[in-house]
Parts: C-alpha cells; structure tokens; sequence
C-alpha cells in the first residue's frame, strides 16, 4: 500500500467579518470560564427558538451546548467525547451532540477552546421540534442539580401559527419564564431593555437576508451552506440583539455586497471559488468532523450551495419574520414557532421547492444525519415529493454531525460526484 | 483503426472493454485489482486489447472463408496457445525474480539448496505448463498470480522434500517474488507471443497447416494495424488513482447505469451487487441516470460477504451458489452485517441446520438488503438489469427473481453473462460519444450554457 500523501498545511482564507466572528465566539468561551469568578450567572439553552434577548436581560452568561458540541467537533475533539459517553452507557444510537456534551462533562468539563466550562445556573428548555432536547437537559440537571424552566413551543402541526399558539407561548413567557429567570438571576425583568435587543436583532436579520438571498444571483457571491454556516453563527447563538452582532451584520453585508461588485464567487478556504457549474440546494446540517474535507467536496467540482434549510434552524428570516420592539414578548413567540426546526412535512418540502424555483439551482441534495432520529426521519419523502414536484433531480448522502466515525469520504465523495456528473448529463441532454 | 476504451477499477477485480467506432465491442479483459490499480488498468486494458485482436482474427478469417467450420477449434486453440507463451514468459520472469530473491533472503546455509530446488520446481512448472491450456483443462482463475501459485504450492512439496529443503522456505521465495512479477506489463510481447502461439497451433491441428498462408497473412494484417487509443474513460472505486485528467473518469453510477442501457435498452432499473457497493439506479430511455441509492461505508450484503462466508465454510466463492441451490428450505439468516452473519452462520450450523439450507438463507439476506436501497432509490420498474459480480451467482439471482415478483409483480430480469463489464462498457460508450457525438465540444457546450 501506497503510503497515505503528507498533508500541506496551507493558510485558511478568511475575511474581515470572520475574523470578527472568531473574537465574539472565543469571548464568549472566556466570559463562560471566568462566569462564576466573577459573580455571574450562566445559561444554557438550544438553538432553535432560543431567547437570546430575553436571557441577556437578566446578565445571563449565554450558553449553547449544541453550539459547543459542534465546535468540539470542528475542533476533532469529540470522537473521544463520544466514546467516553458510550462508555458511560449511552447507545451508539443517541444524538452525537448530547453524547459530546455528556463526554465533555465526564472528561472534567474543559470546552472546545480548552478552557473551563463551568455548570449552568439555569436551563432554559424552549425546544422546538426535536424531543431529544428534552432528555439531554434531563441529564444536565440530572448532573448540576441545576434550576431547569421549560418553555413549551406547540409544533406546527397544521403548517400555520395560530394565535391560540401564540398566546400559549407569551402566557408560558409571563408566567413562568420571566419569573424564574428573575429568580435565579436576582435581576428585575425591564422591558424596554428588551424592545432595546430586539432592535438590534431586527437590523442583524434584515442584513442577513440580504446576504442570504444575494446567492439567488449569478454567479452567486456566497455559498448558502458551508459559507451560511457562518453567517447565522452569531444570529442563531450567544449574541442576537447585541449590538457586537448587528455590527458584525453590517460588515458581512458590504463584504458581500464588494463580491458581487467585483463578480466574485463564494470564498472557500482555498480563496476564491473555482467558478459555479452547479447550484444546489441542500437539506439537513454539515458534518463537522470533516467540514473542511467535505466542503472541498462540492468546490472542488464547482458546486455552489445556494440555498439550505440549515442556515434557518435558528429561525426563518426570508419569508419576512421579524423581531418586533412592538410587540417584543409576541415576537419572541413567533420566532420560537416559525423556527425550521418546528415546521411540519409539508411546509419543509414547499421551502425546498420555493428555493429550487427562486434561487435557480440544479438540484435537492439531502445530507441525512445518522445519530438524528427527528430530523433524519422521512427524509427520502422529502426527496422522491421534490423531485415529482419540481423535475430535478436529487441526492442522498449520509453521515453524522460530530461522530468522525460516521462520515466516510470516499462514499460520499462517490456519491457527490456522481450526483454532479448526473446533473451535467441532464442538461447536457437538456440542450441536445 | 480508432478504438474506444472503458475501464473499470474495482476493488477486486479491473475491467476493460474496447470498442470501435460502430460502437461494436471488440473484447473484453480483466484482471485482479492487486492494491495496485495502475497497473491493474494497464493490464485490463492490454488484456481487452488482446481480446480485440483475435476478434478481428475471426472477423477476418471469416471474411477470407479459410477455414468454414474449422474456424472455432483453430481459434480457441490459438487463444490456448497464446495464453501458453504468455504464462511462460511470465514463469520464466518468476524464475529470475526468485533466482535474485534468494540471494538476498538470509537463508544461510540452506540458500545454495534452496536454489537447486528452485531450478527443479522451475523445470516441472514449465514442462507442466501445456497441460495448464490443454482444451477442456479447467482453470479456477485465469490470472497469473493464482495458476501460478497453485502449481508452485503442488509441486513445490515433493520438490523441498527431495530435495531436504524446507517447504517453507520455498513458499517465502514465491511470496515475496509474485508481486514484482504480477506488477509487470507485457505489452510489447503480444505480438510476438500470437506469432509463436501460431507455430503451436499450426502443430497442435496439423490439418489447418494446408492453409497456412490463407491463416497467417490475415492474421499478420490485423497484427500490423495499430489499435489507436483513440479516447479512454476510466471508471470505478479506484478512479481517482487512473493517470487520467478529470475529463477523462466518470462516476461508476453513470457507466453502470449506461452500460445496463447499451446491454439493454429497455432498462430501467439497474441493480449492481460489485465486491464492496451495491448500488440501486433508475435510468431514463437514454441511460441517464435520473436517481440513484447506494450502501453507506458499511459493505454489509456486498460481494465481500459472500468471499467471508466462502471462507467461513472454506469453499471457494463460486462454490456457495451451486450448494445454495440444492436447498430444500431457506433458513432466515438476520444478518447481512458480515461479522454478525459469520456468527450466526456457527449458530445455525450448531443447531444441526444443513449447509445448503443455511447458504440459501445468505443468500436471501443479501438480496433482501439490495431489496431495501432499491426501494429507496424508487422502487423497481420494468425492465430490470442485474449486474456486478454477484449476479454470475444462480442463487443469488433466484433470491432476486423470487423477491421481485413478491414484491412487485411479474418483471424482464436481464442478466447478461458478460454482466462483470457493464461499468466498463458504459465507460467505453461514453468515451464513444465524447469522441463521435459530442468532439471536444461538451465541455465547451456546457459553459456557454451556463454563461446564458
């Protein structure tokens, strides 16, 4: 056997706001480790429907475990997480994030940046969707014996937000919420500090779509998964409504705006893309043990990601939602229940279809999650309903979010390929 | 003459096919993909070259009418020949490579006594060579390292044992010399191998040696025409170790999907079982590919398994369909995951369950799993195409037959005997239409395309 070729380190491209980004997350992970030393109090809570303004009305320190599950994974530190928590007894079926979680707990609580993660004062559950996020807190307070509140956001079951929901929701936020994030934090809620976050939240979304939607042009500037993946870092974690994000926003937005001034293509890790031959739409999240090895993957063939329904787990911008200092305790309900994550079958496979339409891509790739028994489920549905729907063809590739065991590079590179090579036969045939 | 060429890695076996401008296949060749896929694609390819030429030998001598009904014996005899001069030249290689290996193999004072046997298991290799391409003699593999290699087992015993050797020692030569040999391309040698394999063949069937000029100045004409490599598409597991440019590989996927349609046109579903993928496609009336599924890194249910189980039960892997068929029922096996069934297979065989039942349970499992990657890629239309290896397996495809028609009704079930190239012949067609239909201009069509 040929032995296997040295890696050449090469430098990583970044722009300007992504070395902002990188600021923000990194201290964000101090503020966490000198939290308790410094007499503050710290929060965890999940990404989709989080109520990020809300949490920093009471000085909470902001923690979002899934986020650091996946940093760890970016970080290729949690294959031993993994295992450590499969040791402690935890199927090989569970979701990779709760089990990198609970291995980073057992492996003496040092987060993805190596410094100290101290226990949560309090776990604010507001989960949408995903059910697993209901027994993953159950064993934080299990271990931290910690201040657990439960936000219950109803599922869209019928495809719509009624405004019974709603009222649920803002009733749970008055009642229940708000007084015992007041109670563990020993700060009075202020609601005008509030509507003051969620302008500053309303100005970072509306950059934001804008530099989303850039990508329904040609050549698109961005790529609207492994570029997006970034973009919505900030937004859908520790900093929506701080006005760090909406800075970081503007800047996002005038770099994307000088691309396409100047024609350019997304930026890769590399530099410049190659040049866009396909557009693609893709479900489900990356994998991040081998994010760069499979981002390479699609530019390296020319295949630029121009729409994904990743990039709105944290909540759907485009189709014009909001937050509202109007209607501050309203709006932060209505962010919970239009989350991706808590959207039913049908409004998934019209938001696939709406974005093949608009964004003017080849195709539906799907990147089926192993460890994800929510969101993998009936995702062959999706495929086989949007390819009758709208004639293109799709793709499935499978592999994990943090398990490095789950993702096999040469069978989803044969898969991509052959994918890419199907999609030029088409149109080859097309123009014939 | 301008020919076309496919060329399929895969992870056990390499596979070529050449074909003319008419697009008519003029051969076929294979080979053992030895961890070493350039040299397996030269060797496939040089082989499907090989091939080539003694179709237009009898494309020839049919056309000449030299010899009527005599043409087939004389053609198969000649091809035996053939194969004679090359193991030979191959043996003789061997021969050297061990003489060296010696040398340097630290056996002490047993190396002088190690070569004398050599030399004698050399003799006896050579002077048992012609029997090896006797008609009707039944070779379990053709490639060089297997015949070879049981030959030098057999002989080598008796050998050591005169010759107050160890056994041992004899097989560490042969080990450690097989590979450089096995690596080796012969091309240069065909021609003068089919002209010495005439000389045999003129002895052989002394009655065509009336005919000889009618024979040999045809033969000498197609031997003189170059075979151009006019355009070569590589394809399979081990694409992206061809030395070929991007333009030139395609996706396994697409030449299976193809080659099922060039085999059959009126395809519409392939299913591929290869020794570690098996692959679900769903082709237009063109051999487009519309949609496709395949296993994930797991090749549970694949060729592989079949090669476990055989060894498992210490059968060769071609011995596992035949027994399969003399089942009287079919025991449920759970498993296609290779470990998990390797046990169970113990466990029911504890359990006083007879041999071919269990191995018509194996088989079933396999085609159960490529039962649910079909579903997932669409389910099954007609008509279906079966390839890869694991369709050359009878039980394997009365497994398929039986769960088609459960499943989804009466269906046209195509297997070609020549079902092993169908990726390669896929690859050969769209070297075809890169070259005649499309000229350089596909890639160049593409852009203006995008650009509009």
């Amino acid at each position: 056997m040929s032995p296997a070729p040295v890696k050449e380190k090469k430098p990583v491209i970044k722009d300007d706001s992504m070395w902002l980004q990188k600021e923000l997350i990194s201290r964000n992970y101090h503020e966490l480790a000198a939290a308790h030393t410094q007499g503050k109090k710290i929060s965890a809570t999940f990404v989709p429907g989080n109520l990020n303004e809300l949490l920093m009305c009471f000085d909470f320190v902001r923690r979002l475990p899934e986020t650091d599950a996946l940093q760890s994974g970016l970080r290729k530190k949690s294959g031993k997480m993994i295992m450590d928590a499969e040791r402690d007894g935890h199927s090989e079926d569970v979701c990779t994030y709760v089990k990198t979680d609970l291995g980073m707990m057992l492996q003496g609580e040092t987060g993805p940046t190596g410094e100290p993660m101290p226990r949560p004062d309090v776990l604010l559950l507001s989960y949408t969707g995903c059910f697993t996020f209901m027994k993953w807190f159950e064993l934080v307070r299990q271990k931290y014996d910690c201040e657990t509140v439960m936000l219950h956001v109803p599922y869209q079951g019928d495809g719509r937000i009624s405004p019974a929901m709603r009222d649920y929701v803002v009733k749970q936020l008055r009642e229940k919420v708000i007084p015992t994030l007041e109670r563990v934090s020993g700060v009075k809620f202020d609601i005008d500090r509030l509507r003051q976050y969620l302008k500053e939240s309303q100005k970072a979304e509306e950059d934001l779509v804008q530099v989303l939607q850039s990508a329904k042009r040609r050549p698109s500037p961005i790529d609207g998964y492994f570029g997006a993946v970034y973009y919505i870092g900030p937004i859908f974690t520790a900093f929506r409504g701080d006005p760090e994000a909406t800075r970081y926003y503007q800047l996002l937005r005038k770099e994307i705006e000088e691309r396409i001034q100047a024609g350019k293509g997304p930026v890769t890790p590399e530099g410049d893309h190659p040049g866009e031959k396909y557009r693609l739409v893709v479900e489900g999240p990356p994998n991040w043990t081998s994010f760069r090895d499979f981002w390479k993957m699609f530019y390296d063939e020319g295949a630029v990601v121009v729409a994904s329904t990743y990039s709105k787990v944290g909540g759907v911008y485009d189709f014009g939602f909001r937050h509202d200092a109007s209607r501050p305790l309203e709006s932060l309900a209505e962010y919970c229940l239009g989350c991706y994550t808590n959207l039913n079958f049908p409004q998934r496979i019209d938001m696939i279809c709406r974005y093949l339409d608009e964004y003017q891509a080849d195709g539906l790739l799907i990147n089926s999650i192993k460890s994800c028994n929510s969101f993998s489920a009936g995702q062959l549905l999706i495929l086989r309903e949007v390819e009758k729907r709208t004639g293109k063809p799709a793709a499935f590739i499978e592999s994990d979010l943090v398990d490095p065991r789950y993702f096999s590079a040469a069978n989803i590179k044969n898969r991509l390929e052959s994918y890419f090579q199907m999609i030029k036969q088409k149109r080859m045939a097309a123009a014939a | 003459m301008k020919t076309f060429i496919g060329i399929d890695l895969g992870s056990t076996t390499t596979k070529a096919v050449v074909m003319d401008e008419r697009q008519r296949v003029l051969g076929h060749g294979i080979t053992n993909s030895r961890s070493n896929y350039d040299t397996a694609a030269a060797i496939a390819k040089q082989e499907a070259l090989i091939s080539s030429r003694f179709f237009l030998f009898r494309k020839r001598l049919e056309e000449e009418g030299a010899l009527q009904s005599g043409l087939p014996p004389f053609l198969a005899q000649l091809e035996r020949d053939f194969r004679l001069e090359q193991y030979l030249e191959q043996l003789a290689d061997l021969e050297q490579v061990c003489a060296r290996n010696v040398a340097t193999a630290k056996f002490g004072d047993a190396a002088a006594g190690v070569s004398s046997a050599l030399c004698r298991l050399f003799q006896l290799l050579k002077s048992e060579a012609a029997a090896l391409f006797a008609p009707g003699a039944k070779r379990k593999s053709d490639f060089f390292r297997d015949v070879a290699g049981a030959q030098y087992l057999a002989l080598g015993e008796p050998v050591a044992k005169d010759a107050g050797v160890r056994y041992d020692q004899l097989l560490n030569v042969f080990d450690r010399s097989i590979i450089e040999v096995e690596n080796r391309v012969y091309g240069e040698s065909t021609s003068r191998h089919l002209l010495a394999a005439l000389e045999r063949t003129y002895q052989a069937l002394p009655e065509t040696l009336a005919h000889r000029e009618k024979i040999s100045s045809p033969i000498r004409s197609v031997l003189d025409t170059p075979l151009d490599e006019t355009y070569v598409i590589g394809t399979g597991y081990g694409r992206a170790r061809l030395p070929f440019s991007k333009e030139h590989v395609r996706s396994e996927i697409l030449c299976h999907g193809l080659g099922a349609h060039v085999m059959y046109p009126g395809t519409a579903t392939v299913l591929d079982i290869g020794g570690q993928d098996t692959k679900a496609i769903q082709v237009d009336p063109h051999g487009i590919v519309e949609s496709f599924q395949m296993n994930d890194r797991c090749a549970a249910g694949c060729g592989r398994y079949l090669g476990y189980i055989a060894d498992e039960m210490n059968m060769g892997l071609h011995e596992l369909g035949p027994l399969a068929m003399k089942a009287t029922k079919t025991v449920r096996i759970n498993s296609t995951c290779t470990v998990f069934a390797g046990a169970e297979l113990r466990d029911r065989l504890s359990l006083g369950e007879k041999r071919e039942d269990i191995m018509a349970g194996l088989h079933r499992a396999i085609i159960l799993r490529a039962m649910s990657i079909l579903a997932r890629s669409g389910g099954i239309r007609n008509e279906f195409t079966f390839t890869g290896g694991v369709a050359k397996n009878e039980a394997a495809v009365k497994a398929l037959t039986d769960l088609v028609r459960e499943n989804y009704g009466e269906m046209t079930l195509n297997i070609n005997p020549d079902s092993i190239y169908t990726g390669a012949l896929g690859a050969a067609t769209f070297a075809w239409r890169a070259v005649e239909e499309e000229g350089k201009s596909a890639e160049h069509r593409e852009k203006e395309k995008v650009a509009a």
